[in-house]
């Protein structure tokens, strides 16, 4: 005879005021493949835990994005910023789409000359470029975004020292009616150091100013911010036409729309409230659009959107090491991946899909990590099916800043893979060793020898 | 182990406590091992019943088993001795 | 008492509908849907089945079976559209569902979300869009009231401790405190506003805003409008007793124009579909401020029926696409008092309901 499948017995309190268990349904539904690779074979065959990231979703959202805003605004540049996740294959998928690059140190400056992008299509970023960054940039052509005085002496000198009049923007923050204001970057508008510094710019004769940047947050939930530091930057624009007779070329907008992610302590569901790139774009095209400069005045408008193009196209897969039940009665599970890797669980609620089949009993627990650290906890409290050890998980929307901001911690990162638009499979991250990891230490003469 | 005299259990899977007044749902397993209990079967009898029903090792039936015993003496379900 | 007419005179036929319905929590701070269904029972044209839509295994209304005919648990708001969504699927396909009212603020930004596939079901509704339904909102009602004309109470929205001056200069105390999602506090004094600043701010996080006190009687305005700016009732109430959760308690119809006049210059701006409250508060001078706006009917929406103004028999016309003829009277001096019964049942019920998420 047949055995019947064996689930591990349960019990729950009926409790009035509980959560019901009708209120997380939807993270019951196994996840069994991505983009049509089983989630079974993917673990067999690389391991787990295991990035993996869907080539066809990160095209598909890059042309959606592209064409959210082209369908609203002439000129239209994306740049793809290397700090949301800098692995060189999926840099050169934005690249191939038409993307250029937006760096903020040497390390991710020299990733993109590497990834094929010449100089005059990346964006330099950041409060922090060295003497030979800027003279790198130069060099190159680069776009020099410069954030606060003392860079912009350095550059001036730099480009009398070079001969050369390089291409720069000046960062600019603002009040857009968000909280909290990002007044640590770049040059103020409001009490007036943003326009002080283009006029300084002009005065020297030494830089060809091309360009306004900002980047007013990230995460951001509200439209209407965009609209504000759009129209601000129209300001700057405006005036600069009028005292210096000339035409910024571009605007760039920055970064910091959201993916559908849930943030930690919010009510509803991140799917539901965060508005989507159409509505961003057009807050941000109806502002310059209407502002009332000439058509043939229109600037540029670049964008440094990251985190929006690739958080859902990457999933964390991972196996179940334990189930234990903690001293006040909790269940707890412990994953073979912890915050090491998924960096985003102290932001988010991550959305975490069992990748087998299960009965409709499920129990709330906590997520940990492997890590033996009390840190390490992907998930407060989840509703899930009664998961045993060696079962398999599937965590949602992974792609932005983990596997740049991911750790090298107690334990070894894991590879990533990419499925391709013909659903083959390639490994764009191998599995780092313990050579790997030591590699670069050095070990003094005197410490060689441990006898124990 | 024993289950407490008075709890109540229904053929759907819903166990009451009149003493306490909790009302709790279990699994097919959960349910299973509950009757077994109000039937004062001992252990041995429980693991083997299960063994031969279900497919699942000893090893995992067992940690699992303590565990649901655990769970069942912390909801006050059983007497402790 | 003043039935609706609209119907009654036409025809005599009794048209067969089932709606489904929030708010069964009648508890001492109540949800609004065992009143929406006393009011929907008093229609002669229509016969309800009505079907209960609950958060929680012990609101009243799933036990309540002479006026519930069945109810099924849904997803709470948190857990998103999709999975509300699935769940009114299943239950339309078992109910046919011709129409669902919601009944709670926090549940309604969801359903707002998912009126065209509801439609695409043939479920009707008739609640405010999301463009309505968010300049009532809390953090922007302020703005609306200025832009429109409307008197409410000024505030500033802060988010660091040392800014309570500005509306402590600007509005003098006491000031109300208040959280972004919930929570307030009255503060009589500086001291007194910084420990609210921090107790509500480590709670529910920055920004704060801090409100002007409004001092005056509090009056509550039941009123619905056609969503075309028309005004289909209005009735106002003043609380008479309240409770310690600031939940009215018992309750009276009054006669003033006035604040008629403030209910239908409200739908005609926003041109508001459905049924709301409007939260007043009306100084010594006779000053009517809108401290809220509830995108929902009242706890108390019988007390409209009862004196004359059927609100949720109008939103059923409407939801069905009929002209509703404005309500144009009421009675005054009506007075509801809410009183509590024990409902006695059985342990199995309310395990039902809490396995089966159906009953």
């Amino acid at each position: 005879m047949d055995k019947l499948r064996y689930e591990r017995p349960s019990i729950k309190q009926m409790n009035a005021g509980l959560m019901n268990q009708y209120g997380l349904k939807t993270e019951y539904a196994p996840v069994l493949d991505i983009d049509g690779v089983p989630v079974k074979k993917i673990i067999s065959e690389y391991g787990s835990p295991v990035f993996v990231i869907s080539e066809r979703q990160l095209r598909r959202n890059y042309q959606n994005a592209v064409r959210a805003f082209k369908t609203r605004y002439p000129k239209v540049q994306f740049a793809w910023s290397y700090k949301t996740n800098y692995l060189d294959s999926v840099c050169r998928v934005f690249h191939q789409e038409g993307s250029w690059a937006e760096v903020v140190s040497r390390f991710e400056y020299q990733k993109a000359l590497r990834n094929g992008v010449p100089g005059k299509k990346i964006v330099f970023n950041g409060p922090d470029k060295r003497e030979e960054d800027i003279i790198t940039a130069i060099k190159n052509d680069s776009l020099l975004h410069i954030d606060h005085f003392d860079e912009l002496y350095l550059t001036l000198e730099l480009a009398e020292k070079l001969n050369k009049k390089p291409r720069v923007a000046i960062r600019v923050n603002m009040d857009t009616g968000i909280y909290p204001m990002w007044d640590r970057f770049g040059f103020n508008y409001e009490n007036g150091q943003a326009w002080n510094a283009i006029n300084k710019i002009m005065a020297s004769g030494k830089l060809e100013f091309t360009g306004l940047h900002t980047h007013i947050g990230t995460f951001m939930l509200v439209t209407s911010a965009y609209a504000a530091a759009a129209s601000k930057l129209c300001d700057l624009a405006y005036n600069f036409r009028i005292k210096f007779n000339k035409n910024i070329e571009y605007i760039d907008i920055g970064g910091g729309f959201p993916s559908t992610n849930t943030l930690k302590g919010s009510y509803l569901q991140g799917v539901d409230t965060v508005p989507s790139i159409d509505e961003f774009a057009e807050a941000i095209t109806n502002t310059i659009v209407n502002y009332g400069f000439k058509p043939e005045d229109l600037p540029t408008l670049i964008l440094e959107t990251g985190r929006a193009l690739v958080d859902d196209a990457a999933f964390l897969l991972g196996t179940v090491l334990a189930t234990k039940r903690l001293s006040d009665g909790r269940r707890a599970t412990i994953m073979d991946f912890g915050v090491n890797l998924l960096f985003t669980s102290y932001w988010y609620d991550h959305e975490i899909s069992p990748a087998q089949e299960f009965t409709q009993n499920s129990e709330d627990m906590v997520v940990y990590g492997p890590l033996c650290m009390n840190i390490d906890v992907v998930r407060e409290n989840i509703n899930l099916p009664l998961l045993q050890k060696g079962d398999n998980v599937v965590v949602h929307k992974v792609g932005a800043y983990n596997m740049t901001q991911w750790q090298q911690f107690i334990t070894m990162r894991p590879k990533v893979i990419l499925i391709d638009m013909q659903r083959n499979v390639h490994i764009i991250r191998e599995t780092e060793t313990l050579d790997y990891i030591t590699e670069l230490e050095k070990v003094p003469q005197h410490l060689t020898e441990t006898n124990l | 182990m024993k289950l407490k005299s008075n709890i109540a259990t229904s053929e759907t899977g819903f166990i009451f406590n009149p003493s306490t007044g909790d009302s709790f749902s279990a699994n097919a397993v959960g349910m299973e091992i509950i009757s077994l209990l109000k039937k004062n079967k001992p252990l041995n009898e429980i693991k083997k019943h299960i063994l031969d029903k279900y497919n699942v090792d000893e090893a995992v039936f067992e940690k699992d088993y303590d565990d649901y015993i655990a769970q069942l003496q912390f909801y006050n379900l059983i007497d402790t001795m | 008492m003043k039935k609706d007419k609209v119907i009654k005179n036409k025809s005599d036929k009794i048209r067969e509908v089932t709606v489904a319905l929030t708010g069964l929590n009648a508890i001492d701070s109540p949800g609004p849907g065992v009143a929406v269904i006393r009011c929907l029972k008093e229609m002669p044209d229509f016969r309800f089945r009505i079907i209960g839509l609950s958060y929680e295994a012990l609101e009243p209304g799933i036990y309540m079976n002479d006026i519930v005919d069945k109810t099924y648990q849904i997803p709470y708001p948190s857990a998103g559209t999709e999975s509300l969504f699935n769940r009114i699927k299943y239950i339309n396909e078992k109910e046919n569902l011709g129409l669902i009212i919601p009944n709670f603020d926090a549940e309604l930004y969801n359903f707002i979300k998912l009126v065209p596939k509801f439609e695409a079901l043939g479920i009707k509704t008739f609640f405010p869009a999301m463009e309505q339904f968010e300049k009532r909102d809390k953090i922007n009602l302020f703005d609306f009231c200025k832009k429109n004309g409307f008197l409410c109470p000024r505030d500033k929205t802060i988010v660091k401790i040392d800014e309570l001056k500005i509306p402590a200069g600007k509005f003098g105390f006491p000031l109300v405190i208040k959280g972004k999602y919930y929570e307030a506090a009255v503060a009589h004094s500086f001291d007194a506003a910084q420990k609210a600043f921090l107790k509500i701010s480590s709670k529910w996080g920055l920004p704060i805003i801090v409100q002007e006190f409004i001092k005056g009687t509090e009056i509550n305005l039941a009123a619905i409008g056609d969503g075309n700016g028309n005004t289909i009732g209005a009735v106002p109430v003043r609380k008479l007793y309240i409770t310690d959760k600031g939940k009215s308690w018992a309750g009276i119809t009054l006669e003033d124009k006035s604040l008629i006049e403030l209910a239908e210059k409200f739908i005609a701006v926003t041109k508001w579909r459905g049924g709301f409250e409007l939260e007043i508060m009306r100084t010594p001078e006779g000053k009517p401020y809108i401290m809220e706006i509830n995108p929902r009917f009242p706890a108390w929406i019988y007390l409209s029926s009862a004196a004359g103004q059927n609100h949720p028999a109008a939103l059923v016309r409407m939801a069905f696409g009929e002209k509703v003829k404005p309500y144009k009277n009421y009675r005054v001096g009506k007075i509801f008092i809410r009183y509590s019964w024990d409902l006695v049942t059985d342990v199995e019920k309310f395990q039902k309901i809490s396995a089966f998420g159906e009953i």
